[in-house]
């Protein structure tokens, strides 16, 4: 029972990351109806935004104000990062076949990736540690102070995300935009403004993530973007794509499900359970947990 | 008749010209080994490129995953050449060892194309019968457990690779496969089937309408395609003697897709200058290797503004040279979006 309740915590505490990260692809997905494979990158990019900026912090010592300095740092570089991604790359060719777009991201993907690999240097870094470390023992199960900040980091940003989509002015616009793009338009909304707001929220959730993710396993990585990006957006998919809540709930279904499947059978099948649950959706319910059956229009 | 007297002269070309290759012909008259390697492996990636566009150019569904179905071509077929090669060919002793070399790579190959193909039904099913995006998450997740099943297998080597597969496959057999690929593309493509496919690319809800079983339809063009990618992949284990799940990575099928891509989704010879073209340029960028993948990334990003057709776009080599309208299925498909 102890060990399930552990595992339970860090499928928790991964699942968080994983809705994050889905959280971009669902929106993205819903404004533009784009798999924004480059969005696994601005993860990468922002675990490494956030390794550089501790680094030029770490006189300072590991605290919480270093901490949050780092977090809001690198959600503000990326949140750049994604809206000039956007404006390059993607407006371009939104007017383009879908396929066009798609082949696009692909390739900002690969960009990124090998960039990257020139930029920070082909081997992993150790993220510094940057908040106080601590354990806490509770009925049997271990929580260390990174896992409760990540469940708690990722929570408030979600409660964040929800408040701005349900109450402000622009998240109105947003789910306007999300809903239909060109009525959104004959309504005035300036959608390209809307595209890129919803770019620069969701890529910084993605370095919140990053930074996150750099606070808990220490080893970032350039390629770490590929397999953390795939598996949020099975999250994305799990939970039915363009759907936030079903974001939320997919990442921690995979998360929970990764690490159940890592700690009862198999390692080697850490990276295999996620596309086996895509498939088994895909089959049995297309539109996700919560998502809504899209009739397609002609 | 023409078409086997056809059939026939290529087969011989591609013998003399492999003889002459490997110095067999012309005493002294031979390719350099680096070359005569950087050839076949062309050949291969023609294949691989040639396979893919009949599932992404000319049907219009994405799949990124062709690396695993190659995969599983190489591993079925390179099991099959070495637990039952030996066999195969003490109950074919009658023959000179030529032919008895010959029957087991075909018997390996057909292997490898039957599992491929299995593999692309089971993924093909559940994934076809959405629209375009899932497939290309599907294919990608597909590839990642094919590697993930192989790495665990230890009758393949598991993650140490599989070595001593005999080197069956030369530049005759290669070519003779990409040869047979474009053929068999060509004809798909051109018969009634081939319409049928062009037309789920341009309007898959009008297609559907017009009373086409448009599911059916997609998941034949990815059996299909899948088949092909197993064949390349007999042959790459084959000739290369050594495969290793590295070697099947989804950078592979991304490579895949930047060939077919430059070169023209829906244009046969647009596939075959695509898998040249990026042969050409891996190779002659040897020195600046870890730039090469940069490079790529954003050739692949600029045409998708400049030029989203690829350079051939649909049209086929000949017509693009001499005719600038006629292509098949006309102008490149646009989607609302407006």
């Amino acid at each position: 029972m102890t060990t399930f309740l552990q595992q339970l915590v860090n499928g928790l505490s991964l699942g968080s990351i994983y809705a994050l990260i889905a959280l971009g692809y669902t929106m993205v997905y819903g404004v533009l109806r784009l798999i924004n494979f480059a969005h696994g990158d601005v993860y990468m990019v922002g675990a490494y935004v956030g390794y550089y900026l501790s680094r030029r912090l770490q006189g300072l010592g590991p605290s919480i104000t270093s901490a949050l300095l780092v977090m809001l740092g690198s959600m503000l570089i990326c949140a750049l990062f994604g809206v000039l991604i956007e404006r390059l790359a993607y407006r371009p060719v939104r007017r383009e076949a879908r396929l066009t777009l798609l082949i696009t991201a692909i390739g900002v993907s690969l960009f990124i990736e090998n960039v990257a690999q020139l930029v920070f240097g082909p081997d992993p870094k150790f993220f510094p540690s940057l908040a106080p470390h601590a354990d806490f023992l509770v009925a049997g199960v271990r929580l260390t102070s990174e896992q409760i900040t990540v469940i708690v980091v990722s929570l408030l940003l979600m409660l964040l995300l929800r408040f701005f989509i349900m109450k402000t002015r622009t998240g109105k616009a947003m789910r306007a935009v999300s809903f239909s793009l060109d009525a959104a338009k004959l309504m005035g909304i300036s959608t390209d403004r809307i595209i890129a707001v919803t770019f620069a929220l969701g890529s910084a959730l993605a370095a919140a993530a990053g930074v996150l993710i750099g606070m808990q396993i220490p080893k970032i990585a350039p390629d770490m973007g590929i397999i953390y990006g795939l598996k949020a957006f099975v999250a994305a998919v799990l939970g039915g794509i363009g759907s936030i809540p079903g974001a939320v709930l997919g990442g921690l279904l995979i998360g929970m499900s990764e690490v159940m499947v890592v700690g009862y059978l198999s390692s080697a099948y850490r990276d295999a359970i996620a596309f086996g649950i895509l498939i088994l959706v895909l089959i049995l319910r297309p539109q996700g947990l919560l998502g809504r059956v899209q009739k397609e229009k002609v | 008749m023409k078409g086997l007297l056809v059939a026939a002269a290529v087969c011989a070309g591609l013998f003399v010209l492999n003889a002459l290759f490997v110095g067999a012909l012309v005493p002294g008259v031979a390719m350099p080994p680096y070359f005569l390697q950087v050839l076949c492996l062309a050949g291969i990636n023609i294949t691989l490129a040639v396979s893919l566009n009949l599932i992404n150019g000319f049907t219009g569904q994405f799949s990124i995953g062709h690396a695993g179905f190659m995969a599983i071509g190489a591993y079925a077929s390179a099991y099959f050449t070495v637990t039952a090669g030996d066999r195969l060919r003490a109950i074919l002793g009658f023959l000179p060892s030529a032919l008895q070399e010959s029957a087991v790579l075909l018997s390996a190959l057909s292997i490898g194309a039957l599992l491929a193909a299995v593999a692309g039904f089971f993924v093909g099913v559940p994934s076809l019968r959405l629209r375009g995006d899932y497939l290309a998450i599907v294919t990608l997740g597909f590839g990642e457990i094919i590697r993930v099943v192989i790495e665990s297998l230890d009758a393949v080597g598991g993650a140490r690779g599989f070595a001593g597969i005999p080197k069956l496959a030369n530049f005759f057999w290669i070519y003779l496969f990409a040869a047979a690929t474009i053929l068999v593309v060509y004809r798909i493509v051109h018969s009634s089937f081939g319409r049928t496919l062009v037309a789920i690319r341009e309007d898959e809800v009008a297609a559907e309408a017009m009373g086409v079983h448009t599911t059916r339809a997609k998941v034949i063009s990815f059996v299909v395609s899948s088949a092909m990618a197993g064949v390349a992949g007999g042959l790459f284990a084959h000739y290369l003697m050594y495969i290793h799940p590295k070697s099947f990575t989804f950078l592979r099928s991304f490579e895949i897709i930047i060939m077919i891509v430059i070169g023209g989704l829906g244009s046969i010879s647009g596939s075959v200058l695509g898998a040249v073209l990026f042969i050409g340029l891996t190779e002659g960028l040897r020195q600046f290797a870890q730039y090469r993948m940069v490079l790529f990334s954003l050739l692949l990003i600029v045409l998708m503004i400049v030029r989203p057709q690829g350079i051939l776009g649909h049209k086929e080599f000949v017509t693009f040279l001499t005719k600038r309208r006629r292509s098949i299925g006309g102008a490149p498909g646009t989607q609302e979006g407006a």
